[in-house]
């Protein structure tokens, strides 16, 4: 702009400031910055020393098998007939159709589709069992499953979903129902036993080769389960509880996501499918807002109105009289 | 052996040089930031009041949470699992980002009620909240990489309303891998910059002067508005 328009535009209060002609006092910037950190460094030993932090081991699929096998047994045959969590997810995992947010018309998760590729029977349970050697039992059990149609196989997973749920543990051995489940029963129990063994957690990861840092599949399968969710719950830390800024324990957690967080507590949002996509936008709007507030007339006169400036220049509006 | 140059080979280096690359920057930079702007020893009268040290408290705790985050990173990660020594500069590095983030609101919200963005401080103001969301997605990274049942818990947790955003594509909160590398290097490297952009932002505008309303005007010459290139 021109010099001109600079002199003919108003002094907006909320906008403008301009150049101190005033007094200054010496002030050590670099002296303050020191002192700041030392406080700050004193306060966190202090905590640290007085709070630690938390670290609940991380549950495998070991420990969720030895302290629930019927719930493993039954988590397992949901990866298998395609009714768990992960299996009816759809994007970014698999295309089961349905599950996916959305916005009115706009699903940004099904558009962009699958990216991480997760099939919960075959990942889960099929794949994992196939390394199994000199169990002639489990390759025969195998076998027959893989040589039979599909409509055998589902009518197999349904019988073996009933009778899991009326399962048992004897002796540490878990018992299961009689029932028209064919070589379900033999899969699901050596998986099991393998889940116990530890055997099925380096199954997982092994997936991905000798080095394994990705976990997707292993945690999505442990995050299928009643135990996990139960873990959480006890910990006051499911997602009505404001569960996901907070952490075990008594400690702060996240809480800069109180915001976030608070939205999912009331309603619409609480009891919306949409709950998350809805969230999501609702917070990005209001961050572009609170990045653009000097620009935005009205938002950018909330400093002028409230006057807590007055406060906090006092010395200074004092001596203005 | 040297003689003196002729004066068009002067002429020519004279004018070579006013085109220079890095003489241009070198000059702009230091138009920019003179080093009794850069590293002041005096500041105006107004500054006087408690809100200002949250800038420099933010500061502090960013500092501790790199130098402890550090020392986890030469230790690699699990450390903190078998070692008392790790649990302790864990949990430094746990109250020290509760610190920096509680500094740092505090902060933010001064500026608000003091409408720290006038007079050209937008981009000050901007490049303050852009830190913050960076510095929360530094945060995030940070808990799912624990490598225990908080980061088990968070991540799967948080990867629904991730995936909702179809951002989940992208970015796995239950890849183990992937949060470490955001968490020790993109993230940090990224705060640390916007940081330090945002305070050379605020040593070249300076301080910003109290909010003027009728009968407080401040002693100043001139109008320094949004389209005012200084
Ligand atoms: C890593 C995070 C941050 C650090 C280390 C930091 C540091 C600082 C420092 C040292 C100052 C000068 C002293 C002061 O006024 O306190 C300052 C000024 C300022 N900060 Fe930040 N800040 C951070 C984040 C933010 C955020 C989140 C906002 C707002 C959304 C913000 C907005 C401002 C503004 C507008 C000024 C100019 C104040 C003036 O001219 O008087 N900063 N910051």
């Amino acid at each position: 702009m021109s010099e001109t328009t600079i002199l003919q535009r108003r002094f907006n209060p909320d906008r403008d400031a301009r150049p101190w002609q005033g007094g200054s006092r010496p002030y050590d910037l670099i002296k303050e910055v020191t002192i700041c950190f030392l406080v700050v460094t004193v306060l966190v030993v202090g905590l640290a020393f007085l709070f630690g932090s938390p670290d609940d081991k991380a549950i495998s699929i070991q420990t969720w098998a030895t302290a629930n096998q019927i719930d493993f047994a039954q988590t397992s045959i949901s990866e298998l007939n395609g009714t768990s969590g992960t299996a009816t997810y759809g994007p970014p995992y698999n295309n089961f159709v349905g599950s996916s947010q959305s916005l009115g018309p706009i699903s940004l998760e099904s558009w962009i589709g699958v990216h991480i590729p997760v099939n919960p029977a075959q990942d889960f349970v099929l794949g994992p069992l196939s390394t199994v050697a000199n169990a002639p039992n489990v390759t025969r059990a195998l076998d027959v499953f893989n040589a039979a149609t599909p409509s055998q196989q589902l009518a197999w997973e349904t019988n073996y979903a009933t009778a899991v749920s009326h399962a048992s543990s004897v002796n540490g051995h878990l018992v299961v129902p009689r029932g028209a489940y064919g070589p379900i029963g033999v899969m699901i129990g050596q998986l099991t036993a393998m889940a116990k063994s530890g055997a099925l957690d380096s199954a997982m990861v092994d997936q991905s080769g000798f080095y394994g840092t990705n976990y997707t599949k292993s945690l999505l399968y442990i995050a299928d389960s009643t135990y996990f969710a139960a873990q959480g719950t006890a910990h006051h830390l499911s997602g009505d509880q404001w569960g996901m800024m907070n952490e075990t324990g008594n400690f702060p957690g996240q809480a800069w996501l109180w915001l976030y967080t608070f939205w999912y507590q009331v309603p619409p949002f609480s009891t919306s499918a949409n709950a998350d996509i809805q969230v999501s936008a609702l917070m990005g709007l209001l961050s572009l807002l609170l990045l653009l507030v000097p620009f935005i007339p009205g938002l950018r006169s909330i400093p002028r109105w409230t006057r807590v400036y007055r406060f906090i220049w006092k010395d200074y509006y004092r001596s203005q009289g | 052996m040297s003689t003196t140059k002729d004066q068009t080979v002067l002429d020519q280096e004279e004018a070579e040089l006013a085109r220079q690359w890095t003489g241009r920057i070198r000059r702009l930079l230091v138009d920019a930031l003179p080093p009794d702007k850069l590293l002041p020893d005096r500041q105006p009268s107004y500054l006087s009041s408690w809100i200002y040290i949250f800038g420099a408290l933010t500061i502090g705790g960013l500092a501790l949470v790199i130098l402890t985050g550090t020392v986890l990173a030469l230790e690699g990660p699990q450390w903190w699992h078998v070692s008392s020594i790790g649990l302790f500069v864990n949990s430094m590095h746990l109250w020290s980002v509760e610190f920096f983030f509680f500094f740092m609101v505090i902060h933010l919200w001064g500026k608000f009620f003091m409408a720290a963005w006038r007079g050209n401080r937008q981009l000050t103001w901007m490049t303050g909240v852009v830190t913050f969301f960076f510095s929360i997605g530094a945060g995030f990274t940070g808990y799912v990489s624990q490598t225990n049942f908080d980061s088990q818990w968070i991540a799967t947790q948080a990867k629904d309303g991730i995936n909702a955003t179809g951002a989940g594509a992208f970015v796995n909160a239950l890849n183990f891998g992937q949060m470490l590398m955001w968490h020790i290097v993109l993230l940090p490297a990224a705060v640390v910059a916007l940081t330090g952009l945002h305070i050379l932002m605020v040593r070249h505008k300076g301080i910003v002067t109290p909010i003027e309303v009728n009968g407080t005007e401040v002693p100043h010459q001139g109008t320094q508005s949004e389209s005012d290139p200084s």
